[in-house]
C-alpha cells in the first residue's frame, strides 16, 4: 500500500522543474542519458540511453558482457557513471532501492531473521521495532517458518527468496535485480518467476531486472529492453502488455512466443555485435 | 551416549598407540639396563614429575604464564594493526615490512638484544610476543581483507557507517582467519618465551621450565630434563587444544572449517 502511495506521488511531484525541455521523459523515474562506463581501458558501456517508468518491470536483456550489471549498477548508485547522467525525477525512489544479487549473498554466521533485519539494522532500527517488519518480508517470499535457519542449511531456491524478502524489508519503491536466478534449476526458476510476479502485484514496486535468459524477461516484462555486447546500447525494445496475465498458459501463448522471438532476434543481433 | 561413544572410539587407536610406544621405550630401558642419565624409562620420568612437582609445576606455571600474557598482548595488537592496515593501504605497505622482518629474524637471535635493554623477565615476554604477534596480525588482516563483494555493495548500498560495517560484516567474516592465526600464535607465544629462557638463563624462584631444562643438563640430571620436557609439551598441547576448542565454539554453527561433513 505504501509503495503504490510513493510511486503515485512520484508522478505528481517530478523533480525537474515545470518547462523543462525533457518534457516527454518527465514521467520516468530515472532516465539514463548518454551514461557511459569504463574501468581503465576497458569500456563496459557507451553512451546508453533508456527511462525507467513507474510500476513497470523493465528486463535488461543481453549476452555476457553488454553491460547490464554494470547499468544496473550504477542505478544503484554503487557506481558512478565516468559520462554521460543519470536522472532521477523521484528522490524517494532513489533513496529506496532494493537489491538483489547475482548470488543470495547472505551473511554466512546469520540466520534467515538476522540477515533479512540487517538493512534495517543498518538504518539504525531497533531489534523489537524492526521485527514486524521482518516477519511481514518473510512472509511475502514464504520463509515464515524459517526465521533461525542458517543460510547454509537452506537451499538454493530459498536463499534467494531470503535474499529478496532482505530487499523488501525496506519496502523499496525500486527494486534492481541482477540475474537473480540465473544459478538456480528451471523449475525453481519458474516458481520464483511465478512468485515475483505475485510480489509485484501485491507490492506495486518498479522492477529492473537483468538476466541472460529470454524466456524469464518474456515471462516477468512488461517491457524488454536488448544491449548490444561489449556495452554498445539498445539493438530492441519490445513491450508486452501489462495487462496479460502471467500464469502457465501464459508461457504456452502466442503473445508470449511473439516476444520469445523478437527477443530471441534481437539478441542474436546483439551478439553478432550490431549497432543500434 | 552415542556421542560418548563415538568420542571413545575415535580416541581408541591414538591412546593405544600410544600406550604401546610407552611400554615400548620401558621394556627397551629394562631389557637393555639402559643408565637413567643415558635414557630415563618413562617410570622414571613420571617419579621425577612426582617427586620435583613443587619445583616444575612452579616453573611450569611462570613460563605459562608469559605465554599467555604474550599471547594476549599479541592477540590485541595483531588485531588491531591489522584493523589500521586494513583501512589504509598506505600504512599497510609501510607497516607490512617491518611486521615480515620481525617474523623472519629468528627470536633467538633477537633474544640476547632484549636482554641488554630488559630485565629477563620482561625479555621473555616481549620475545614470546615478537613471535606470537605476526600470524595474528597476518590472519586477521587476510581475513578482514576478503570479504564477499557483493556484500560490501550491499553495506554501500545501505550507507553503511565504517563502524557498522566492522561489526556487521568484516570483524565476524574475518573471524575465522583470525582463530586459525590465534592458534599458530599459541604454540609459537609459548616458543618463544622457552627460547627467551634459554637466553636468559636466569635462575632462582621465578626460573621457567626451560631454565629448569639447561640446569638439569648441566647437572646430566637426564630424568628431570625429560620431566620438564614432558611438562613443556603438555603445556602446548593445552593451548592448542584450548584455542581449538574456542574456534569450534565460536564457528560450529556456520563455518565449513568447523563442520563435519555429514552433519
Amino acid at each position: 500500500m505504501t509503495l503504490q502511495r510513493q510511486h503515485s506521488e512520484a508522478i505528481q511531484e517530478p523533480s525537474t522543474p515545470p518547462g523543462s525541455l525533457r518534457s516527454a521523459r518527465d514521467d520516468a523515474l530515472v532516465s539514463f542519458e548518454k551514461v557511459g562506463k569504463s574501468f581503465g581501458a576497458a569500456t563496459a558501456l557507451r553512451a546508453l540511453d533508456f527511462d525507467v517508468y513507474p510500476g513497470e518491470t523493465l528486463t535488461l536483456l543481453g549476452p555476457s558482457g553488454c553491460g547490464k550489471s554494470t547499468a544496473l549498477r550504477l542505478l544503484a548508485g554503487l557506481a558512478q557513471p565516468t559520462s554521460g547522467e543519470i536522472r532521477w525525477n523521484c528522490a524517494a525512489a532513489r533513496e529506496k532501492i532494493g537489491f538483489v544479487f547475482q548470488e543470495a549473498t547472505l551473511l554466512p554466521w546469520a540466520d534467515v531473521f538476522a540477515n533479512v533485519y540487517l538493512p534495517l539494522r543498518l538504518a539504525g532500527v531497533a531489534r523489537r521495532d524492526a521485527a514486524p517488519r521482518v516477519s511481514e518480508a518473510l512472509e511475502l517470499v514464504g520463509l515464515a517458518q524459517f526465521p533461525r535457519a542458517l543460510p547454509r542449511e537452506l537451499s538454493g531456491g530459498m536463499k534467494m527468496r531470503c535474499a529478496i524478502a532482505r530487499a523488501l524489508v525496506m519496502r523499496p519503491a525500486l527494486l534492481l535485480m541482477d540475474e537473480p536466478f540465473a544459478a538456480l534449476d528451471e523449475v525453481t526458476r519458474w516458481k520464483l518467476n511465478d512468485e515475483l510476479l505475485t510480489l509485484k502485484a501485491r507490492l506495486g514496486a518498479t522492477i529492473v531486472f537483468v538476466t541472460h535468459s529470454v524466456l524469464e524477461s518474456a515471462f516477468l516484462s512488461t517491457r524488454v529492453v536488448v544491449l548490444a555486447a561489449k556495452g554498445g546500447g539498445i539493438v530492441d525494445e519490445i513491450a508486452v502488455d501489462p495487462k496479460l496475465k502471467r500464469d502457465a498458459d501464459f508461457r504456452l501463448s502466442s503473445e508470449f512466443m511473439s516476444v520469445c522471438r523478437r527477443a530471441s532476434q534481437a539478441l542474436q543481433r546483439a551478439m553478432s555485435g550490431a549497432r543500434p | 551416549m552415542i556421542a560418548a561413544r563415538r568420542l571413545l572410539i575415535a580416541a581408541a587407536p591414538p591412546t593405544l598407540a600410544f600406550a604401546a610406544l610407552l611400554a615400548l621405550w620401558e621394556g627397551i630401558v629394562r631389557f637393555y639396563g639402559i643408565a637413567p642419565y643415558v635414557l630415563p624409562a618413562p617410570s622414571a620420568i613420571f617419579a621425577t614429575l612426582v617427586e620435583e612437582r613443587a619445583l616444575l609445576f612452579s616453573s611450569a606455571a611462570t613460563t605459562l604464564l608469559v605465554a599467555l600474557e604474550a599471547l594476549a598482548l599479541a592477540t590485541l595488537c595483531g588485531a588491531a594493526l591489522a584493523l589500521v592496515m586494513s583501512q589504509s593501504k598506505w600504512l599497510e605497505r609501510t607497516l607490512t615490512p617491518y611486521a615480515v622482518m620481525l617474523q623472519v629474524t629468528p627470536i633467538i637471535a633477537i633474544a640476547p638484544l632484549l636482554l641488554v635493554y630488559l630485565s629477563p623477565a620482561q625479555a621473555v615476554l616481549v620475545c614470546a610476543f615478537l613471535v606470537a604477534f605476526f600470524p595474528i596480525l597476518s590472519n586477521t588482516a587476510l581475513g578482514l581483507a576478503s570479504v564477499d563483494h557483493a556484500l560490501l555493495d550491499l553495506f554501500d548500498l545501505y550507507r553503511a557507517s565504517p563502524w557498522k560495517r566492522l561489526i556487521y560484516l568484516r570483524a565476524p567474516a574475518a573471524l575465522p582467519q583470525f582463530l586459525a592465526g590465534l592458534r599458530i600464535a599459541g604454540g609459537l607465544a609459548l616458543i618463544g618465551a622457552v627460547a627467551a629462557e634459554l637466553a636468559a638463563g636466569s635462575a632462582g624462584q621465578g626460573a621457567g621450565l626451560a631454565f629448569r631444562i639447561v640446569e638439569a643438563g648441566f647437572r646430566l640430571d637426564v630424568p628431570r630434563m625429560f620431566a620438564a620436557l614432558t611438562l613443556l609439551s603438555f603445556m602446548g598441547v593445552a593451548i592448542y587444544g584450548a584455542l581449538s576448542l574456542l574456534t569450534h565454539v565460536a564457528l560450529r554453527r556456520w563455518h565449513e572449517s568447523a563442520r563435519t561433513r555429514s552433519g
